[in-house]
């Protein structure tokens, strides 16, 4: 690594309101960190209360989403470098909503996959979404991954904003995905 | 008849307050977002599997829960499916009693949620 411009990631960081941001290995212990801080550092914002609960809520679904996905990564690939590492950013935004970014490596076959079920939730209304929870909690088992595919559903229904996305392909086998929730 | 044991696990951060006794009152609060919760759950099925067979006259559940993931609400249904079925075979009457902090919508509904997915009595409480 070379040397750093400690100041100026730290004034891009104030400029652009981060409460947290991380890279490097997700691991259980990390997360459970991560919800103490975010729970500490949101108990001063001057908002609603109901409205830090949302945000608290949609966090540990697009932080588990992501440490889902990282896992069967993993098991899949063995040593390839990317895997095991992702990355969020957790911050306000300029309307004084709140952002959670998360950035993970997935195998690509699987990205077509996600990207439909992420549209086909975009698209619905808040009856739809409703509507479409119940159904998949009420028949789906489990996956191997340990979800229910209930995360992308709920965090479309409780931030009330479309999910944003994007998928980069750094190699043949990975995609880069990076979701975006907002909660106004 | 074999005596059963309590069933009684102290809340964290991440995961519920639980008191399942015997006698028929089962109590489960606090939050419950661990990242695998079939591994938090499956000692309170089994309770429950246990309890369904010698069950008190009457079951009486509450769950006050200040929020929970999406992996605890596949679980959350498991558990009033096991209830559902032993109200059914007339073993036990099972009232189910959801609790909520006053203002939390997203709480109320999901205790609608699930009053819409299982067949027992449910009554949604304001906190």
């Amino acid at each position: 690594m070379a040397k750093l411009d400690l100041y100026n990631i730290y004034l891009s960081m104030e400029r652009e309101d981060i409460i947290l941001s991380f890279k490097g290995d997700i691991t259980k212990e990390l997360l459970s960190s991560v919800y103490q801080i975010v729970e500490a550092r949101i108990e001063t914002d001057n908002e609603d209360p109901k409205k830090k609960k949302k945000f608290f809520h949609v966090l540990v679904e697009c932080l588990q989403n992501m440490y889902n996905h990282m896992e069967s990564v993993q098991d899949i690939s063995g040593t390839d470098e990317h895997t095991g590492s992702a990355i969020f950013v957790i911050g306000r935004t300029a309307s004084g909503g709140y952002r959670i970014n998360t950035g993970n490596f997935i195998l690509n076959e699987n990205a077509g996959i996600l990207k439909d079920r992420i549209d086909k939730i975009n698209a619905m209304n808040p009856q739809e979404l409703k509507a479409y929870y119940l159904e998949r909690l009420g028949a789906t088992e489990f996956s191997e991954k340990g979800g229910a595919g209930l995360g992308i559903i709920d965090i479309a229904r409780k931030s009330g904003n479309k999910i944003e996305y994007d998928f980069q392909q750094p190699s043949p086998k990975y995609a880069f995905f990076t979701l975006s929730a907002t909660i106004n | 008849m074999i005596r059963m044991d309590n069933l009684i696990i102290e809340g964290t951060g991440k995961t519920p307050d639980i008191r399942f006794n015997a006698s028929g009152a089962i109590e489960i609060g606090g939050k419950s977002i661990p990242e695998n919760s079939i591994g938090f759950y499956q000692p309170l099925y089994n309770w429950i599997d246990e309890y369904v067979r010698n069950a008190a006259d009457n079951t009486d559940v509450k769950i006050s829960l200040e929020y929970f993931n999406t992996s605890s609400s596949k679980c959350l249904l498991d558990i009033l499916r096991k209830l559902e079925a032993l109200q059914k075979s007339g073993k036990s009457k099972v009232n189910i009693s959801w609790y909520y902090e006053a203002d939390d919508e997203d709480m109320m509904e999901a205790g609608q949620d699930y009053d819409s997915l299982v067949d027992l009595p449910f009554h949604i409480i304001s906190l």
